[in-house]
């Protein structure tokens, strides 16, 4: 009995261990683009600096220009890019994979419009700024979830109801922001865009420490529940059998997925799509070989980071990187729908 | 809400009925959007600046609310058919030229003509806003009806939705780097009629006369259509000429209301609801009431928009949005369609 059985075992054991290295791979591979992204960003862009020069600015020395144009031009901006990108990334994949649907992302049902606007309101109608106004978002991100959640769950279940309750509510969370800005004393577009599609143009070393905390706060929760959301993804009697605590997941997911987003909308504005794209990219990438979160977050830094570079440099005129990233966006979310519609299964 | 629809379910009221009333109810609406503002007038002003006399700062202020006014009617009836015709075609609950995407794609043609063609009047770009209108209604029907089960609701809506986004972001896109035409860029987001004169509301006239009479034209044989393509194909009507027909009748309203107004939502989608509610589901009861009672809607929302933020006012894209997207939540909760 044995013998026969050792070959598939074996088997077994070599197609985990190939799995598993899979997943490392792309797991190194998307770190090395990040990390390309960082120093691509740092030292080319309307001047070149030698990576040199940007090694030294970075390491606290004063080198005459660079220190102006990296110390005090790029690296906020790339800096917050990173850490806004990540926690969009992390945030709208464990949406998903909470939702089992890809389309139940922050970003299509509500949520960082509801951040985003509580934001402005804090901005424009209070005077608040920094931590306070994440505060503020944070709860009314959360505000909106629960809203959302508790009008589409009908006989215990929600479905495509919640991502159609979403939608509603997002256009009337648009509308709130649209008019909190028409009340601002001045329509600065700048100002404006960054709340309209996101922007890291106002971006200040200042921001960081908080983006900091909340990417290393909430990130690890969620990462600490990847284990426990792969298995949520089998349905929940499922993984209530095999020992999961779905309730308790699920609150702490939600709420560190929430945080993340609120902090990151308000600092930089919801930056579109960035949320709903880097899930379904991660899952395609690693196809299957273990929890998608942290290659989606390594995935919305590069979304953040590049958008940010093309809109920037790559084009003729500067954009703000949510224009990149909606105009990406929008176009993959349409050939989502039309390739799950051919394969005949319904969203 | 549940006592609330059985206790006005359809034909309990005769529709002349109806009609009559919600006429009543515009002319009533009309008074208000005349008589309220930031401005204080009397009855002697109303009347005098009806006579068409400017003398003083009440009457002007009058003789600047009557194309206002009249924009607001025109506009509201036409969304009102717009959207009428539009569920009736999809036979979908959701269909509303703000959701589907075709309000904001007439913006977008206008803002290419704008910056790229140097179109400066009115009179070119009501052409822009119609074709932009038309094409953003074929490429969201046509991107939802791909796949077996055809244009579900939700596929409609999540078309939509994404057309939008990738719209406006070409919107910015172009608008952006032009710093002489930037400012306009938020009447491009949000739809209003507070710019209104009479030269644009005679401009877009014909267009929306030719549509109301296209959708008059059409609404029996929608009929048809409502029992379904099969029944429809037997009683010998064209299925395909009717939705032809009725798309371009709902595209003119859309696109040129758009065109004067700029984008304005949810119009097209609680007036034909409630309708329906009210005199059942004859197009022809459904149109005429939704025209009377899109105006109704868009004059309140306006008188509202300008009471709410006085001294200033509020667009009324923006009501809109306030009073329509609570509505789409509950027909999402209310509806039992199969892809919910």
């Amino acid at each position: 009995m044995t013998t026969a059985i050792n070959p598939i075992e074996q088997r077994l054991k070599q197609a985990r261990k190939q799995r598993a290295w899979r997943w490392y791979r792309v797991v190194g591979f998307l770190l090395i683009l990040v990390i390309a992204l960082l120093l691509l960003t740092l030292s080319v862009g309307q001047s070149i600096t030698p990576l040199s020069e940007v090694v030294a600015v970075i390491l606290g020395e004063q080198v005459p220009g660079a220190s102006f144009v990296v110390g005090q031009l790029r690296l906020p901006r790339v800096l917050v890019a990173l850490l806004v990108g990540t926690s969009f990334g992390l945030a709208g994949a464990a949406f998903q994979i909470m939702l089992r649907n890809p389309l139940a992302s922050p970003d299509i049902i509500g949520v960082s419009s509801g951040a985003s606007a509580a934001a402005v309101f804090a901005i424009i109608m209070l005077n608040m700024s920094g931590g306070s106004v994440a505060v503020f978002s944070i709860f009314a991100g959360l505000m909106v979830t629960l809203t959302v959640f508790g009008l589409s769950f009908k006989h215990g279940s929600a479905g495509t109801r919640l991502i159609l309750v979403g939608i509603g509510m997002a256009a009337m969370l648009e509308s709130v922001i649209a008019y909190l800005l028409s009340q601002a004393q001045s329509w600065d577009l700048q100002e404006a865009m960054r709340w309209l599609t996101g922007s890291v143009n106002s971006a200040q070393l200042t921001q960081v420490p908080l983006l900091c905390i909340s990417v290393a706060v909430f990130g690890s929760l969620l990462l600490s529940r990847s284990k426990d959301l792969e298995v949520l993804r089998t349905g929940d009697e499922t993984a209530q059998a095999l020992g999961v605590r779905v309730n308790q997941t699920r609150l702490v997911v939600m709420l560190s997925a929430v945080g993340l987003i609120a902090v990151g909308v308000a600092t930089t504005g919801p930056i579109a799509f960035v949320a709903f794209l880097s899930g379904p990219i991660a899952v395609r990438l690693i196809s299957n070989t273990g929890s998608a979160l942290l290659p989606a977050g390594l995935i919305g830094a590069c979304l953040v980071m590049g958008g940010d570079y093309i809109g920037q440099f790559l084009l003729p005129n500067r954009y703000p990187v949510g224009v990149v990233t909606g105009a990406l966006g929008a176009p993959y979310l349409i050939y989502l729908m039309i390739r799950t519609n051919r394969k005949g299964g319904s969203l | 809400m549940k006592f609330l629809c059985t206790y006005f379910s359809a034909n309990r009221f005769p529709p002349m009925m109806l009609i009559g009333c919600s006429a009543v109810l515009l002319i009533i609406m009309c008074t208000l959007s005349i008589s309220i503002g930031t401005r204080v007038v009397a009855w002697q002003d109303i009347i005098n600046g009806l006579m068409g006399s400017v003398a003083t700062m009440e009457e002007a202020s009058v003789a600047m609310r009557l194309p206002r006014t009249l924009l607001a009617l025109l506009a509201g009836s036409a969304l009102g058919i717009s959207g009428a015709i539009m569920q009736s075609v999809t036979r979908n609950p959701l269909a509303d030229p703000g959701l589907l995407g075709v309000n904001i794609g007439a913006s977008f043609f206008v803002v290419i003509g704008l910056v790229w063609f140097g179109l400066s009047q009115m009179s070119h770009y009501v052409w822009l806003a119609i074709f932009g209108a038309a094409t953003t209604a074929l490429f969201v029907h046509v991107i939802s009806a791909i796949g077996h089960d055809g244009a579900t609701p939700l596929k409609f809506a999540l078309a939509g939705a994404a057309t939008s986004i990738a719209i406006s972001s070409f919107i910015m896109a172009v608008v952006l780097p032009r710093n002489d035409i930037a400012g306009s860029v938020q009447s491009w987001q949000i739809g209003g009629v507070g710019g209104a004169t009479y030269g644009s509301i005679t401009l877009i006239l014909p267009f929306l006369l030719i549509g109301g009479l296209l959708s008059l034209t059409v609404a029996r044989k929608l009929n048809t259509i409502a029992l379904g393509d099969d029944v429809a194909m037997g009683l010998g009507e064209s299925v395909t000429r009717i939705r032809i027909h009725a798309w371009l009748a709902a595209v003119l309203l859309a696109g040129a209301t758009t065109a004067a107004c700029g984008p304005i939502g949810f119009v097209g989608l609680v007036v034909p609801h409630l309708c329906r509610l009210l005199v059942g589901i004859d197009n022809r009861w459904l149109m005429t009431l939704s025209a009377l009672c899109g105006a109704n809607l868009l004059l309140a929302a306006d008188v509202l928009g300008r009471i709410l933020a006085r001294p200033s006012e509020l667009s009324v894209g923006i009501v809109t949005a306030f009073i329509g997207a609570p509505f789409f939540i509950w027909i999402v909760r209310r509806q039992k369609v199969k892809a919910l």
